[in-house]
């Protein structure tokens, strides 16, 4: 059981790593998702996998044995929320960037690198 | 007060303040008012913190009752609380420069809940005595910060923002992950747990990954050679103030916390990263000051030589003696004054000169003598000059590497020293000494024809000058804080007692250690 989902795990840091690697900020936006996702994965792996028993302490027990462990999967809700705020939030800038600068490409993005003299003093001027 | 309270005020301050600037977004005269407030009863909060931990006890509060180490637990230790007391101090001094320096549209943009955010973020981060807490606090600090980054929406600023989102995103993500190991490895969250707990790991090669997974996580964030690109690709594009906040907090949140997990956490168990974190103390020192060499903007120059000051941080992480960890807390809170106090001070040469570029710019000794004597002292500090603080952070540092082992670290640390002068004396030659500049007539008249603007700016930058020249003046005192607080950060038991007390994960579930992170995990 755990191999699959070990398994999962490296195909999507793969293939978020090739994806973060491209110089279109759309699949830079999906390969931050897969990366955040494929971490969560991790996380989960981490807690038990593969038992249903409901994470409830019996009566005249202090432990649960057997059920999976129910924090990695709290933490993942909170790694969800977080991840989903900051993937709107990329989502958006990313949308504004591509009106703003009108490119995809992170290679022609050379508005914030260093310039000539003469260029900054022409924008000043617009 | 009690230590809950104690604990609770540097964060709630911030959060109540982000609120009602969130509530009056329509009225910016208000949302001043309140910004102001807020910071200064943050100011407040973080001197009362400090008073309560000065004698050397470690405060603790878990939240919720649940007792650690399954409750989420905040922790104020002598570093903690100073590195609190400064936030407090650089929010009251941004603050009341922010009142002048920018616009109305900044303010309609949410700048001041987006501030406060920010300082939350920052406070939880050093508060907090849960790792995986501690992510929380740094996505709430980066979220605030990408928001502050693009206030304006400019061309520059969208570029910037999409390479500073993206690479923060990465590392945060780095160091989910490596949280999400750490307690699959473990079964404990709690940072004084972890330090009993890892010790006890069987696999120490896995405590190894994970130390080098942290670091990469936190090298990011405190801008390290080669992690630090999305640095001077995005700071130069914000506002004076902003860029003067996160040059003073954002990188020392990531030196705070590879001084916190590197004393705490991997100390005993990962023995090689000490040379490790050396060679890459000295590839930032020396590559953040060439980088800094090559510009003729004040922000890229003031911005690569944050990533060459956090060589010197590391350089004390690196060697890790007393001493040593001494000179790097010594260095965080001497920087965090006077690096925010030279990007506040650009944005005042931008203001009176009308460039940042300083080909365009000349004759400020003449025309704003006040402002070419205060930034005198920061920069001179920032180069390591006695008698101020800088150079007593530097001696710290360098001393501790005056031994056989680390004689190549303290000759590196001395000749970036020098370079670093060249800089600021580049500055000085090019703003201050040559003669006035054709551009800058009209910007001139503009801020002769505003005492007030001048005020409000001048202000913070004499009074964090005045702090860096009486630490420069007066060391004693903060040399001999720094060395007690290194010592609790090198003895972290009364950290741990503090937290966990005798309970642990097994005594707390009654039954053998062994067998209760047997289960936990």
């Amino acid at each position: 059981m755990e191999i699959f989902f070990v398994l999962a795990f490296g195909v999507m840091i793969g293939v978020a790593a090739y994806l973060l690697m491209s110089r279109s900020v759309l699949r830079l936006i999906l390969g931050l998702l897969v990366f955040s996702n494929a971490v969560n994965l991790s996380i989960f792996i981490a807690g038990r996998l593969g038992s249903n028993i409901p994470p409830l302490v019996a009566a005249g027990e202090t432990t649960i044995a057997h059920s999976a462990n129910p924090l990695p999967q709290a933490l993942i809700l909170t790694a969800i929320v977080i991840s989903f705020a900051l993937a709107a939030y990329i989502v958006v800038l990313f949308e504004r960037a591509y009106h703003v600068l009108k490119t995809v490409d992170t290679d022609r993005m050379r508005s914030a690198e260093p310039r000539s003299i003469d260029d900054i003093d022409k924008e000043s001027r617009e | 007060m009690n230590a809950d309270l104690l604990l609770t005020l540097p964060v709630a301050i911030p959060l109540l303040t982000l609120a009602a600037c969130t509530v009056l977004a329509r009225y910016p005269g208000l949302q001043r008012l309140v910004s102001l407030f807020g910071s200064g009863a943050l100011l407040a909060a973080s001197i009362l913190l400090l008073v309560e931990v000065f004698d050397g006890t470690v405060l603790a509060t878990q939240f919720g009752s649940w007792e650690a180490p399954f409750g989420i637990t905040f922790v104020a230790d002598l570093f903690a609380a100073a590195m609190v007391l400064i936030t407090g101090v650089m929010a009251v001094a941004v603050s009341i420069y922010g009142l002048v320096d920018g616009s109305r549209e900044r303010e309609r943009a949410l700048y001041h809940p987006l501030y406060h955010g920010l300082l939350l973020g920052v406070v939880g981060a050093f508060l907090t005595g849960d790792i995986f807490n501690m992510y929380v606090w740094f996505e709430i600090m980066l979220i605030a910060s990408f928001g502050l980054l693009v206030i304006g929406g400019s061309k520059e600023q969208l570029d910037a923002g999409i390479k500073y989102a993206t690479l923060n995103l990465v590392a945060t993500t780095v160091f989910l992950l490596a949280v999400g190991f750490l307690y699959g490895l473990t079964g404990t969250l709690n940072m004084a747990d972890l330090a009993r707990a890892l010790p006890m790991v069987e696999n120490q090669g896995l405590v190894t990954t994970l130390a080098v997974m942290f670091l990469l996580a936190f090298g990011s964030k405190a801008a390290v050679f080669p992690l630090f690109f999305w640095l001077p690709a995005s700071y130069h594009t914000a506002s004076a103030p902003v860029m003067a906040i996160f040059a003073a907090l954002l990188t020392k949140v990531g030196v705070y916390a590879i001084i916190r997990t590197s004393t705490l956490l991997f100390m005993g168990s990962a023995a090689f990263m000490g040379p490790v974190i050396g060679v890459i103390a000295a590839l930032t020192m020396v590559i953040g000051v060439l980088g800094a060499a090559a510009h003729f903007d004040v922000r890229r120059i003031l911005s690569f030589h944050i990533i060459s000051q956090i060589g010197y941080m590391l350089v004390g992480v690196a060697i890790a003696t007393p001493l040593a960890i001494a000179g790097a807390i010594l260095y965080v809170i001497h920087h965090i004054i006077v690096k925010a106090n030279l990007f506040l001070i650009a944005g005042a040469i931008r203001l009176s000169g009308g460039s940042f570029q300083l080909k365009r710019i000349g004759g400020l000794y003449r025309n704003t003598p006040l402002l070419a004597a205060l930034f005198v002292i920061p920069a001179l500090s920032l180069a390591g000059m006695p008698p101020l603080s800088g150079f007593w952070a530097k001696f710290v540092v360098i001393k501790s590497s005056l031994d056989p082992g680390h004689m190549a670290l303290a000759a590196v640390a001395l000749i970036v020293g020098l370079l670093t002068l060249y800089s600021m004396v580049k500055i000085w030659n090019e703003a201050f000494w040559k003669a006035p500049s054709p551009f800058s007539v009209e910007a001139l008249a503009a801020w002769r024809a505003a005492p007030l603007t001048r005020f409000a700016m001048l202000v913070p930058i004499a009074a964090l000058a005045a702090i860096t020249m009486t630490i420069g003046l007066y060391p004693e005192p903060f040399v001999e804080f720094s060395l007690r607080a290194a010592n609790q950060l090198l003895e972290p038991k009364a950290y741990m007692d503090a937290v966990v007390g005798v309970k642990t994960v097994a005594e707390a579930a009654s039954l053998p250690v062994a067998e209760a992170t047997e289960i936990v995990r």
